[in-house]
């Protein structure tokens, strides 16, 4: 276990290393060439998507848990819908129909003539857009989560002291959400911030940009390493930040239980436009996007392309055994950790536990740099050792990109199992020893049958989180070791949106698994936090919720 | 720590160590646990004979769950000895792990395993068993417990005494050394209560168990132990049979803990007797020269109606076949007299008091202020 905790932070303490001991050279080089802008527009970018996504997912959370209007009650789930949906997918479905080529500017300068003044779509404005629809139900879920579970008795105190619906909002429920809008912009900020491919069809240029074109381009391993601590820096600042603005406060509400909050009838035409609303966002953020990708993959068939090609089948199946072997791979590791927390609750089991997990709040391309050094000091070790290895073992091959998997997607599948191990009564396990079984006995004899939904669980999310993960595959891949987003990517960057149209709605298909457990457990009568997606789990840790 | 091994030797070959030892389940020798810097089990000695039934009882944080967990090797101990039937599990570089200590444990939550059936939570501790003597112990068991034929039943299909009974069943299968009950009836509702101890205690009877039952409920620590072990604040205060904490108690808090109990101050008036404000008593040999104060629980105390009275009733509750008083004696104190239905006094009434102990007062020596 404690090789597995070593195994697992080594990536993100040789990261830390490099931050501790600052190459001057590389940082005068960067800072004479791009490194200002590249932090303007990063701060510029997640500035905007911040704005974009409190509108969105706060506003729309407090329409639909402060107002009843027609179909309130299926728009309040669906709105979880996008996500399901990429970046790097509604990214370039956006730049297709918005961008120069596209059936909206073509239609404009139809009306209007060659010289429509439109604003330029392929900038930071127009990633913020695509950001904040892909992003906006973090915090939609946390703030509806919070206005429906804590605020409910408060509100109801409030209005009978005087207030009105709004006021009672304003000086009631919106402090009581303030923790949960500002765990969930973290969140919000953090995915941000990992990514590079999406932001590329934007020509912004983040600093997380910076890494992969160092990387890629001049395979400089110091200067990618140097940039990734500076990711690091944004990412430790930014939960800080959080922790910084929640201050002293606690907000956890005593009792109360889930009742909903009691929601203001509207009527008319306010009504339909609260529905609109909810529409528009929606139609939007997925289901624009879906039927433009349908359209697309359509026409391919109809074109007589055999859309199911070699190739197609080729990363579907890389994709699969990524996934697969990467989730397998972290449960195992997961129940391990998790019933060794169990079993010796001692200071040092907790704190290697920890270890192990530590790279949950990391972004993936941080993870990725330091999976690459650890993994490069290795292939170097064992050609000292003498021991013949063709070309560069771990370095070019899966096995780096799996371990990345596994150092980013440990803490998602330590905490689903530990939180369905702790729904095994301590005494249970107790029972069973003073019975005479050893720990592993327990843990097969009563703790795996237990916990098997949860074990289930975490296979599905961590698998699904395995197949829809880009960055740190760009990062890592072997050559020619393609995945479906890798090649959905690639294709996109050349505007080939038509073929990626068909491997899109699969990713799309795939993510939606875990985002309908979600909202199955939404519609009953608490959100089950060991189903909400990898990152909506991390929100909640954030949260300290 | 150097930590050796000891290896449970079986059932059906447990050695037989030398008197006395051999007549002893668990001893308990010097036995400290520190949380942090508090120490939670301070010290603590005790010793439970075989086929006796000892009862933990004291205020929740008083360390008597500690203790119980740390006899079962749940929690390792700062300091002292644990021996269980002759073998030290416990010590000085000694350490036997819970599955190889041979106690059974019964908690107060329902801890049936709930994916295996009623046979299988009680085959589970009988792994060294061939299959069919297995079988055959289970039949045993729930013949024991009552349960008879509910062998194929799961947990979920079983009422709560009965989850109770099967749990008790599951402990004593091994034939463990000493049974260690944590609030065992916690959960259960007061009806049930009475009934699963009254079961709990003749099944263990039958099975000739020696166990060590914790509480917090003065009442269940008298009904069920042959001693009583009062801890508080992670000392062992006092530790004798039932009748002998209860009527002759150390201390203030012994005495308060097994039932209500109120101290007078008392003097010595001559005629082999004390005298208190609320009337005399018999006084014992060996009295203090210090200052003293006597015991009073409210079946000690009796008074009569009287418009000259000293005291007087300031409330009453109906208690079915008793009425508990409140009086209100001459210095202002406040006492509470158990008196039987067929007297009836209203509040406001002026009263004699009377002290009726059906035996010598307990007397203590009264604490500085």
């Amino acid at each position: 276990m404690t090789l597995i905790a070593l195994l697992a932070a080594a990536p993100v303490a040789v990261i830390v290393w490099s931050l501790a001991t600052p190459s001057g050279q590389i940082w005068s080089y960067l800072w004479a060439t791009r490194l200002p802008a590249m932090l303007s527009s990063t701060l510029a970018l997640l500035v905007l998507v911040v704005a974009g996504t409190l509108v969105l997912g706060g506003g729309l959370a407090w329409l639909v848990s402060g107002y009843d209007f027609p179909g309130r009650k299926t728009l309040s789930w669906m709105l979880v819908l996008p996500l399901a949906m990429p970046g790097y997918i509604l990214g370039f479905v956006f730049m297709s129909t918005f961008g120069f080529t596209g059936p909206i500017q073509g239609a404009l300068r139809t009306l209007f003539g060659p010289d429509v003044a439109v604003p330029e779509i392929r900038s930071l404005g127009g990633a913020a857009i695509v950001f904040s629809l892909c992003l906006y139900p973090y915090v939609y879920l946390l703030a509806r989560a919070a206005m429906r579970e804590q605020a409910t008795a408060s509100y109801e105190v409030a209005r009978s002291l005087g207030y009105s619906h709004l006021r009672a909002a304003w000086r009631v429920i919106l402090p009581m959400a303030r923790p949960s809008l500002v765990a969930g912009l973290t969140l919000v900020t953090l995915e941000t911030l990992t990514d590079f491919a999406t932001v590329l069809y934007f020509n912004v240029q983040t600093v997380s940009v910076g890494v992969y074109r160092v990387w890629k381009g001049m395979f400089d391993r110091d200067a990618a390493s140097e940039l990734a601590s500076l990711v690091l820096v944004f990412a430790l600042g930014l939960l800080l930040l959080e922790r910084l603005l929640r201050g002293r406060a606690r907000y956890e509400q005593q009792g109360g239980g889930s009742r909903q909050l009691p929601s203001k009838r509207l009527y008319g035409l306010r009504a339909w436009t609260a529905t609109a609303t909810c529409v528009a966002v929606l139609t939007l953020a997925f289901f624009a996007p879906v039927v433009q990708l349908g359209a697309w993959a359509v026409e391919q068939m109809v074109r007589g392309r055999d859309p199911v090609d070699s190739g197609f089948l080729r990363y579907v199946s890389n994709s699969a055994v990524l996934a697969l072997t990467a989730a397998v791979l972290v449960v195992v590791v997961a129940v391990a950790i998790a019933n060794g927390r169990r079993f010796a609750a001692t200071r040092y089991v907790r704190s290697v536990s920890q270890l192990a997990t530590a790279g949950y709040a990391l972004p993936g391309p941080v993870i990725a740099i330091g999976v690459l050094l650890v993994v490069a000091a290795l292939d170097r070790g064992l050609a000292a050792a003498g021991i013949a290895v063709p070309g560069l073992l771990v370095t070019g091959s899966l096995a780096g990109v799996i371990y990345a998997y596994v150092v980013r997607f440990l803490a998602l599948g330590v905490n689903g199992i530990d939180a369905s191990l702790q729904k095994v009564p301590v005494e249970l396990t107790l029972t069973a020893r003073s019975l005479g079984a050893t720990p592993s006995q327990v843990m097969r004899r009563i703790h795996l049958p237990l916990t098997r939904t949860g074990v289930a669980v975490a296979l599905l999310l961590v698998g699904i989180d395995a197949l829809k993960e880009l960055p740190m595959v760009l990062l890592l891949r072997p050559f020619g070791f393609d995945t479906l987003p890798v090649w959905v990517w690639q294709l996109a960057s050349e505007s080939r949106w038509e073929l990626a149209a068909l491997p899109s709605l699969t990713i799309i298909a795939a993510s939606l698994v875990p985002v309908a457990l979600l909202t199955r457990s939404l519609r009953g009568s608490q959100a089950d936090p060991a189903l909400l997606p990898a990152t909506g789990k991390r929100a909640l840790e954030v949260a300290g919720i | 720590m150097n930590r050796s091994q000891d290896k449970r030797g079986g059932l059906a070959v447990r050695e037989l160590p030398d008197e006395p030892t051999a007549l002893r389940a668990v001893e308990v020798r010097g036995v400290s646990k520190l949380f942090g810097s508090k120490a939670a089990v301070d010290d603590v000695s005790l010793t439970l004979h075989r086929g006796e039934f000892l009862t933990l009882v004291g205020p929740s944080g008083c360390g008597k769950s500690t203790l119980l967990r740390m006899i079962a090797g749940l929690i390792e101990p700062d300091g002292g000895e644990i021996v269980l039937g002759g073998r030290t599990v416990s010590g000085p570089g000694r350490w036997v792990a819970p599955e190889d200590r041979a106690v059974g444990l019964v908690f107060q939550e329902n801890t049936l395993f709930p994916h295996l059936t009623v046979a299988g939570n009680i085959a589970f501790g009988l792994r060294s068993m061939s299959k069919p003597s297995a079988a055959a112990r289970v039949a045993d068991v729930l013949n024991l417990v009552e349960l008879p034929g509910y062998g194929d039943r799961y947990p979920h299909e079983l009422s709560g005494g009965e989850r109770q009974r099967v749990a008790l069943a599951r402990a004593i299968a091994p034939e463990p050394t000493v049974l260690l009950l944590d609030e065992p009836f916690a959960n259960l509702d007061p009806n049930l209560r009475s009934q699963v101890r009254a079961a709990t205690v003749e099944i263990l009877r039958k099975a000739g168990a020696s166990a060590l039952f914790v509480t917090h409920d003065q009442q269940e620590a008298m009904s069920v132990g042959d001693r009583v072990a009062v801890m508080n604040g992670g000392r062992l205060e006092q530790i004798g049979t039932p009748k002998s904490v209860f009527h002759l108690p150390q201390s203030h808090f012994v005495a308060s803990s097994l039932g209500e109990a109120y101290f007078l101050p008392a003097s010595y008036a001559g005629n082999g007797e004390l005298t208190t404000e609320a009337g005399r008593c018999a006084c014992p040999e060996d009295l203090p020269k210090e200052e003293v104060e006597i015991m009073v629980r409210p079946h000690d105390v009796t008074f009569v109606a009287d418009p000259q009275g000293e005291s007087e009733v300031t409330a009453v509750e109906f208690q079915g076949a008793f009425l508990l008083y409140e009086v209100k004696l001459p210095s202002g104190r406040r006492i509470r007299c158990l008196l039987p239905h067929t007297l009836e006094v209203q509040p406001g009434t002026r009263v004699h008091v009377r002290l009726e102990h059906g035996h010598l007062p307990v007397v203590l020596q009264r604490p500085a202020d």
